[in-house]
């Protein structure tokens, strides 16, 4: 491998893919890069790494550089989001016990109704849910705040949102120390491989698309490294659209199963990648199309709307004001460099930075700059939306 | 004389626990609290109310930790060093030693230092001696695999061992290779076709 060194952290999960796709078939190498990945064992360390400059890049929540723009978790710092590594690709599961409760009163696990889940899961608790999430700033844990908050439930006396690293989430739900999770693939999907629980709903449930994962670099280093930066955008940009065409997934899963990236049997990781989830230790199948997405619609695109979105939730559940939360977080999405980085590549670029966030029931065509951008149907199940204008 | 310092070491393997303990009290008097990573780990932290929190960064645990910097009065929040102080050098020497610290904000300096220093030489001693097993674990399998590809050769070329070993190095040499991976694909190889 020859190239410029760079150094790009991620926790080994399957939406890693772009970085780990990046450097393995070859799209870093053609844009100039010696790509060297290094898994982190916490996301609150690989943020460390990142702001210590231990590593150049990070994959990363997409709360998590708007909650280090806000001074949430540490001090205030300007970790800039260059693109989305994925849209999607969260499930929700439920402990054995909830689940034959829930049965038992006739919920028939479609796996798609967020509002007729939650009604059985309300009916069948005891006490407040007990949930774990990854990380306090991720959107497992906006996820479930929307639909809690849609259902009635309010913290602390109705539900409890606990930090579980993903690896630990079987454990800790087959230890009933947690009633339900929302975690990323392939952990819902180890949890009922243990038989510990079954997976109630994916988070397309709650919201048809949400941002997931980003690729993340200190805003000092992109503006000291323009060509860096560049070249490793288009290494990552062009990874998520190989990732994109549905005859590369096996081969996708199979080195992302190697030892060296996420350690896991190549079918589990397909599983995530196709969307064809177990939802029960029975083999109850559930199709989930868009289940994670990597390049369709402009899954890229850092929206700075998407971004002002979780800024005002962040804001409102952490006592800060909300329009210097939503402009910093605004502030962070580098639309600029996407558009100076890969329209030559073919990227669609859509006309405008913001949109209306939870406002499309079906695939409707954006407003574009270069190419044809078809937003995905991106509502939530309650029909909220939010509007940037009316709240910048 | 301010009071005893409290603090909390998160650490599951016993053993290593006992160390890191030991040496702390080597270093003064504290108040220390050994808790194993569990699930309810923030909340039992919570509840001990500790002026200083220790763990190892290699531990996944550390993100159950995160919530305690968002606890909401100030004098009992926790801060990670290394994120609100980065520039100190005890961060910096902290971390190439492999250990995370919470320490609850506005704690001075001289009295964090000697905890520190304790704690860091410890991890050290364990994170040398963790490489350490792991590079003699992986000696012994790279030596298993090359004797059986060794056994492989001598069968099949009818060549003593030092033949087959020096055939296994040039080649690895000319491969650009390690001598344990040609090792490896042949064993491999073998196995396939028999």
């Amino acid at each position: 491998m020859t190239g410029r060194p760079i150094t790009a952290g991620y926790i080994p999960l399957v939406d890693a893919a772009p970085l780990i796709i990046a450097r393995e078939i070859g799209f870093a190498e053609q844009e100039g890069l010696a790509l060297t990945l290094r898994a982190a064992p916490s996301w609150s360390l690989l943020r460390d790494q990142l702001l210590r400059g231990q590593i150049a890049a990070a994959h990363m929540l997409f709360p998590m550089p708007i909650a280090a723009a806000l001074g949430l978790g540490g001090a205030p710092s300007r970790v800039d989001i260059l693109q989305v590594l994925s849209l999607n690709g969260n499930s929700i599961g439920v402990s054995r016990d909830l689940a034959q409760k829930m049965r038992a009163a006739g919920h028939g696990f479609d796996f798609a109704d967020a509002l007729a889940a939650g009604a059985a899961l309300i009916a069948a608790r005891s006490g407040p849910l007990r949930v774990g999430v990854p990380f306090p700033f991720s959107m497992h844990a906006e996820l479930l705040h929307h639909w809690f908050a849609a259902l009635g439930l309010r913290a602390p006396d109705d539900f409890e949102m606990r930090s579980v690293p993903p690896p630990l989430m079987a454990k800790a739900l087959g230890a009933g120390e947690i009633d339900a999770f929302c975690v990323g693939a392939p952990w819902g999907s180890i949890a009922v491989e243990l038989g510990v629980g079954e997976m109630l709903l994916p988070g397309t449930a709650i919201r048809a698309t949400a941002p997931e994962k980003v690729l993340a670099v200190r805003h000092d280093w992109a503006e000291a490294e323009p060509a860096l930066t560049r070249a490793l955008m288009r290494a990552v940009w062009q990874a998520t659209r190989w990732l994109g065409a549905a005859e590369n997934l096996l081969t996708a899963a199979e080195i992302l199963a190697r030892p060296d990236y996420l350690d896991l049997p190549p079918e589990l990781i397909e599983r995530s990648l196709t969307g064809d989830l177990v939802i029960s230790p029975r083999g109850e199948m559930r199709a989930t199309p868009g289940y994670m997405t990597f390049h369709a619609g402009a899954a890229s695109f850092p929206w700075a709307s998407q971004a002002a979105l979780v800024a005002t939730r962040l804001a409102a559940r952490h006592g800060l004001a909300p329009d210097p939360a939503r402009a910093a977080a605004r502030a962070i999405c580098r639309t600029d460099l996407y558009a100076a980085n890969l329209a030559d590549l073919g990227a669609d670029l859509p006309a405008a930075r913001d949109k209306i966030e939870g406002g499309l029931h079906r695939p409707t065509a954006f407003p574009a700059k270069q190419g044809k951008v078809i937003l995905p149907a991106d509502a939530f199940f309650d029909g909220w939306i939010f509007d940037p204008s009316a709240s910048a | 004389m301010p009071e005893t310092l409290s603090i909390v070491v998160v650490e599951t393997d016993p053993e290593r626990a006992g160390l890191i303990a030991e040496s702390l009290r080597e270093a003064g008097i504290y108040k220390i609290t050994v808790i194993p990573e569990t699930t309810g780990l923030a909340r039992r932290i919570a509840g001990i109310n500790p002026d200083i929190v220790l763990i190892d960064m290699a531990s996944p645990s550390r993100d159950m930790l995160e919530e305690l910097t968002l606890a909401s009065g100030p004098l009992e929040r926790p801060v990670a060093m290394f994120v609100d102080r980065p520039d100190s050098s005890a961060t910096k020497v902290a971390i190439d030693a492999g250990v995370s610290a919470y320490v609850v904000d506005g704690l001075r300096a001289d009295r964090i230092q000697p905890i520190m220093d304790a704690a860091i030489a410890r991890f050290n001693m364990v994170q040398r001696m963790r490489i350490e097993l792991q590079t003699t674990k992986r000696a012994l399998e790279e030596r298993k695999v090359i004797d059986r590809a060794k056994g492989l050769l001598m069968k099949a070329r009818g060549i003593d061992e030092d033949a087959a070993y020096a055939l296994l190095r040039k080649t690895a040499m000319d491969q650009g290779r390690k001598v344990a991976d040609v090792a490896a694909a042949l064993v491999t190889a073998a196995g396939l076709l028999s």
